[in-house]
């Protein structure tokens, strides 16, 4: 089992280089002088290149990923453009509001739409069915942006129940987790009623209810292990959409967060802050999946078999 | 009776029997019977309608037009669906979105399955070092979360509607090379492949002719749902000012601009939201009746 997960471990690394040098090299195709960024448009060129030379934009793109990732090793994510601040520490102030509204949204992505999709599938065709599976499309069509712009036009500014932003209290995350969680949760809905249908047509929960036991006991003890198993890599494969739509969601519910961070830094055209927020969600998203298949790998008993007979 | 007329007898209702039948007539057939995809049909028939007879319906000058006198106007017989902050016709700059959001929606699935296409088939097909090295970049590409691949994409190129249409159809790629690559894989390892090499068939032959025409089956259900997910999120860049510039009509800009005045002024919020919701919802009800026409154990 350890052998899988030093194995598992290993490979996140080569990965994270990787997806520095694709982010990087993206980020380098953007138009626009980086000091010129920095000191303005009124700098003279002979400054602008000065400036460039000395910080090395004016270096080969190899060179400029070597030393990226040299840095980055030491925590340094270079300073943004905007603020002059490090990089690193403007995101680090900002990732406790995007967790705990990832955190909130999966949560509650979760709690509807696996229970949801074991009831659809254990009384398929009904009445649950239909009504589970019609809205299930139906979140999978509806924009998390327009949702939560509509959330803040009933509850927020109608009734006034709820706020409609910030993020100072618990009530301030209860309409951008919901609205981050619908499409999670039609997705979660789908496959668990998918993968459990599969499941109670095996042959073992046959044999299970030819034993006489009861259908409570042959779902929950026999079928609802196995049905569950994929439905936690799609969870973990969801974070990744999840921290995507974050960049919607708080900025409709104007939300200090990462993703509002990154969207600052894109329309401001500052490359250094847009590099290292979507590397730093990259490898979230990577350390998520490491959790998740670390997890599989120890649910899953053919996994642990696979490694316990090497 | 004679032997002419026991042959007749015979071999009529044989002929009958043994028609050959079109795949995609059996998979129209089966379609057919699903009234939830014939209804996802027509509204997206509807949709696309609007979108080739946009001018007829209501000229693009009116989508355009400003007018303050007419400014925030609810719903009313001179203007369907209202006006907006600019007095501009709502129901004009919806109409007239649609062909952008099509374009989006439909050019980035059909560009990126093509690239993703030519990948997944070279991994599928070949295997061994050609599958790992294209697989692993892939798999690279998709530890980036969508979104943020796209953003990335059209922070360095800037916004509009051509970049938006290549970010997300460059983010799709990874996405349709593995789709496309296991549907190969599942057609490769059959007989009648191993009977074409077997024949000296070339590789771009056996790949055109004959593995691509049987393992189009799920490329096309989930190029079609993507197509939903591709509108979307091309709403979403437009939302976030990284896709089409006003004053070009386009849904997520609409909503972007109506956000401020949504207490007074919904209508400005509703319309082309519903707009999104409606042309994605019947896109994946189409492509949910797909999926089940082809599916190989729904076959009577």
């Amino acid at each position: 089992m350890s052998k899988y997960i030093v194995k598992r471990v290993l490979i996140v690394f080569p990965t994270l280089l990787a997806i520095i040098f694709i982010v990087f090299g993206i980020m380098s195709l953007t138009p626009g002088d980086p000091a010129r960024m920095m000191l303005g448009q009124q700098a003279s060129p002979e400054a602008v290149a000065r400036v460039n030379h000395e910080l090395g934009f004016d270096r080969p793109f190899i060179i400029r990923y070597g030393d990226y990732v040299v840095k980055l090793l030491e925590g340094d994510m270079g300073n943004s453009y905007r603020t002059g601040r490090p990089v690193f520490n403007e995101i680090i102030s900002r990732l406790p509001t995007t967790a705990k509204l990832a955190s909130a949204a999966i949560l509650l992505a979760v709690m509807i739409g696996v229970p949801l999709g074991i009831l659809s599938a254990v009384k398929q065709y009904s009445l649950y069915d239909i009504t589970g599976t019609a809205a299930a499309m139906l979140m999978a069509s509806i924009p998390g942006f327009w949702f939560g712009l509509m959330a803040i036009l009933l509850f927020a500014l109608k009734l006034g129940w709820l706020p409609s932003n910030g993020s100072d209290t618990w009530v301030h995350y209860i309409l951008p987790a919901i609205t981050l969680a619908i499409p999670v949760s039609a997705s979660l809905l789908r496959l668990t009623r998918t993968t459990m249908l599969e499941t109670i047509r095996q042959d073992y929960v046959r044999t299970a209810r030819a034993k006489g036991q009861t259908e409570k006991k042959v779902i929950f003890h026999h079928a609802l292990k196995n049905a569950l198993l994929p439905v936690v890599t799609v969870a973990g494969l969801e974070f990744g959409g999840l921290l995507g739509g974050v960049v919607t969601i708080e900025t409709v519910f104007s939300i200090n967060g990462v993703g509002t961070l990154i969207i600052d830094a894109i329309r401001m055209k500052d490359v250094p802050q847009v590099t290292g927020c979507a590397i730093f969600l990259a490898f979230l998203f990577m350390m998520v999946m490491l959790i998740v298949d670390i997890l599989y790998a120890y649910i899953d008993p053919r996994i642990r078999a696979r490694y316990q007979k090497v | 009776m004679n032997m002419n007329s026991i042959t007749e007898i015979t071999t009529t209702p044989i002929k009958k029997k043994y028609k050959k039948k079109s795949r995609f007539g059996e998979i129209w057939k089966r379609m057919k019977k699903n009234r939830i995809a014939m209804l996802g049909l027509a509204i997206f028939s509807v949709i696309v309608l609007c979108t080739v007879f946009a001018d007829m319906i209501v000229p693009y000058s009116v989508a355009l037009e400003q007018n303050i006198g007419d400014r925030l106007q609810p719903p009313s017989a001179a203007h369907w669906f209202g006006t907006d902050a600019y007095g501009r016709d709502i129901f004009a700059r919806v109409i007239h979105g649609t062909r952008n959001s099509l374009v989006m929606g439909i050019g980035a699935v059909v560009v990126g399955i093509s690239l993703g296409g030519v990948f997944g088939a070279a991994a599928g097909y070949y295997g061994g070092i050609v599958d790992t090295l294209i697989m692993r970049v892939m798999d690279t590409i998709m530890c980036i979360p969508f979104m943020l691949l796209a953003l990335a994409i059209v922070a360095a190129l800037g916004p509009g509607l051509v970049n938006v249409l290549i970010a997300l159809m460059l983010s799709m790629v990874p996405y349709y090379t593995r789709v496309i690559r296991s549907a190969i894989l599942t057609v490769t390892g059959q007989d009648f492949i191993e009977a074409a090499k077997a024949c000296g068939t070339p590789d771009r032959y056996i790949i055109l002719k004959h593995i691509l025409p049987n393992a189009i089956g799920p490329v096309i259900v989930q190029a079609t749902m993507s197509v939903g997910t591709m509108i979307i999120w091309a709403a979403a860049m437009s939302f976030l000012g990284m896709g089409i510039q006003p004053p070009t009509p386009e849904w997520g800009s609409m909503l972007s601009e109506g956000k401020d005045y949504m207490l007074s002024s919904p209508h400005l919020v509703i319309f082309p939201g519903m707009a999104i919701v409606l042309t994605a919802l019947s896109i994946n009800l189409l492509g949910d009746g797909l999926r089940d026409a082809l599916d190989p154990r729904l076959k009577d």
